[in-house]
């Protein structure tokens, strides 16, 4: 009697569990297309490339090419950090209108600061720090209040990697795509300059094994001043600024630990250093990966011949 | 007074001392790149990799040199082992130097024509250039052309695996270089098999 009470219980609680859970996931996927309705009026346009709209003066239906820099993938939309946003939020309501007014053209833009500056939810995130930094990077310097926070962090696509990836990899991958879309795409480049991008592969050449510094760290690990007050620097340093040195990196107090595996050393710093981090699983970093068992096998080892050979000279001199 | 061998033709008194040469610049950039620091007195990080580089690439060529000629020369046959009575005289010779040495025994395997190294030595310079070196040099040449070496090997990163090897091996190729330079001195006099190997005559 006492086992079927249990076993129903069990069973209970576990319909509760399975239940509860999709449960969750359904408000969750409420929430994100909870204004899918209401942005699709101007996705209909804005998620292609060619947009067709009833010409009153010619009476026709006209296919006209939408501006690339408007044309909004809703696939990536959906899966971003503001997914759960209308497209008014951001943009004036006024363009609900087709065709739009001109006048709209010069409204002004909010950027990161303008929302999170003092929101007690995102305070951990420091993106008063991430401001300043900004504020002294080389491309507001350059450009000013031509360029912005979008430039990088697209606001249709954008999405937290570093705070959340378990995998290096990716977060690697992410960080430097977002360099290289304008670094070496002339489209997106020649927003701001009339001369084209720099070939990325033959600015650096002078770098060693080229193909796995590549691979294994981020433009901004050597591109960006290394601060403590934000987990990602943004400070993007001027290119005679950057790190050259082998050693800043190749050594026991690695730059990286403060700039790539900010995150992960946090989490894993351990008197072994690197070794029992998760690190290793995915790099090598001479003269940075110490292993503090070995160092101190080989020391006593080495020791030990030597004090052996010196007995042994010792020795030798004395019964002569 | 004894009759003087010629036992070190010049073929092996150049690759002896190319090897050494290089030995010593491939251990102390090493040891440079492995503890490099920023406020580091050891050669400085970019000229050690350099120098390590360069010094490996002369290694292999030194190294398949002194393979080659040792299998087409006389000076082979002093590396072969006779397996036959191996294990009495090996620790006859450990004996000799944890004792008899000392008591002025006479040494058991004096050096002749036939015989240059004595059990101990044939199995150490055995193990050193055919075993630690060649070895040595595969896993440098991995490191060297890292798109040769496995990525991942049972979750660790492979170029991890092969330097730590590749150190591993390093360090005991140095203890056999510190005994080795510490024997030279047990010749006739302490500095007899120095000059040994630069004139060629035992």
């Amino acid at each position: 009697m006492k086992n079927s009470i249990l076993i129903s219980t069990l069973i209970f609680m576990s319909l509760f569990v399975v239940f509860h859970s999709a449960f969750a996931q359904d408000t969750l996927k409420q929430n994100k297309f909870e204004n899918a309705a209401a942005n699709h009026k101007c996705l209909k346009c804005h998620e292609h490339r060619f947009y067709t709209y009833y010409n009153d003066l010619s009476d026709k239906n006209v296919i006209r090419r939408m501006n690339p820099f408007y044309v909004i993938d809703s696939a990536s939309f959906y899966k971003q950090n503001h997914c759960t946003f209308q497209c008014v939020d951001c943009h004036d309501a006024d363009y609900a209108k087709f065709p739009h007014n001109g006048q709209l053209q010069m409204e002004e833009m909010p950027t990161c600061i303008d929302c999170h500056e003092g929101d007690e939810n995102t305070a951990k995130f420091h993106f008063e720090n991430i401001y300043k930094e900004y504020k002294a990077s080389i491309h507001f310097k350059e450009f000013g209040s031509n360029f912005s926070c979008w430039l990088c962090h697209n606001p249709h696509k954008y999405k937290v990697t570093a705070r959340k990836s378990k995998d290096i990899s990716k977060v690697i991958i992410y960080d430097n795509e977002m360099c290289l879309s304008c670094h070496s795409k002339e489209i997106n480049f020649s927003v701001l300059s009339d001369s084209a991008p720099k070939n990325m592969i033959a600015a650096h050449d002078w770098l060693p094994n080229q193909k796995l510094h590549f691979q294994h760290v981020r433009c901004l690990d050597c591109h960006a001043k290394v601060q403590n007050g934000t987990m990602v620097d943004h400070d993007i340093l001027p290119k005679g600024k950057a790190v050259k040195k082998c050693v800043n990196c190749h050594s026991k107090n690695t730059f990286l630990m403060a700039t790539l595996y900010k995150f992960q050393s946090r989490r894993h710093r351990s008197k072994f250093g690197f070794l029992n981090a998760t690190i290793l699983n995915n790099s090598y970093v001479i003269g940075a990966n110490r292993n503090y068992i070995l160092n101190v096998v080989s020391v006593v080892l080495f020791a030990l011949v030597i004090i052996v050979l010196i007995i042994h000279g010792i020795l030798r001199i004395i019964k002569k | 007074m004894e009759e003087k061998i010629y036992l070190y033709p010049v073929w092996v008194r150049v690759w002896h001392w190319l090897n050494a040469l290089l030995f010593f610049l491939l251990v102390f950039t090493g040891l440079s790149m492995q503890y490099a620091a920023k406020d580091s007195h050891l050669i400085p990080f970019n000229f050690s990799v350099t120098i390590h580089n360069i010094c490996g690439i002369i290694l292999v060529i030194n190294f398949l040199f002194f393979a080659f000629a040792n299998r087409f020369t006389w000076n082979g046959k002093y590396y072969k082992i006779q397996l036959k009575g191996y294990g009495r005289d090996l620790w006859k010779q450990i004996k000799f130097y944890s004792w008899g040495i000392f008591e002025k025994e006479p040494h058991p395997f004096p050096v002749t024509k036939e015989r240059k190294f004595n059990p101990l030595q044939q199995l150490s310079y055995v193990i050193a250039m055919y075993l630690l070196l060649p070895l040595i040099i595969i896993t440098g040449l991995g490191l060297m052309f890292p798109e040769l070496t496995l990525t991942v090997l049972f979750g660790k990163s492979g170029i991890w695996l092969t330097d730590l090897f590749h150190q591993f091996l390093g360090f005991f190729l140095t203890i056999f270089w510190l005994i080795h330079l510490y024997f030279c001195t047990v010749g006739k006099t302490a500095t007899s098999n120095f000059k040994s190997m630069i004139d060629g005559w035992h």
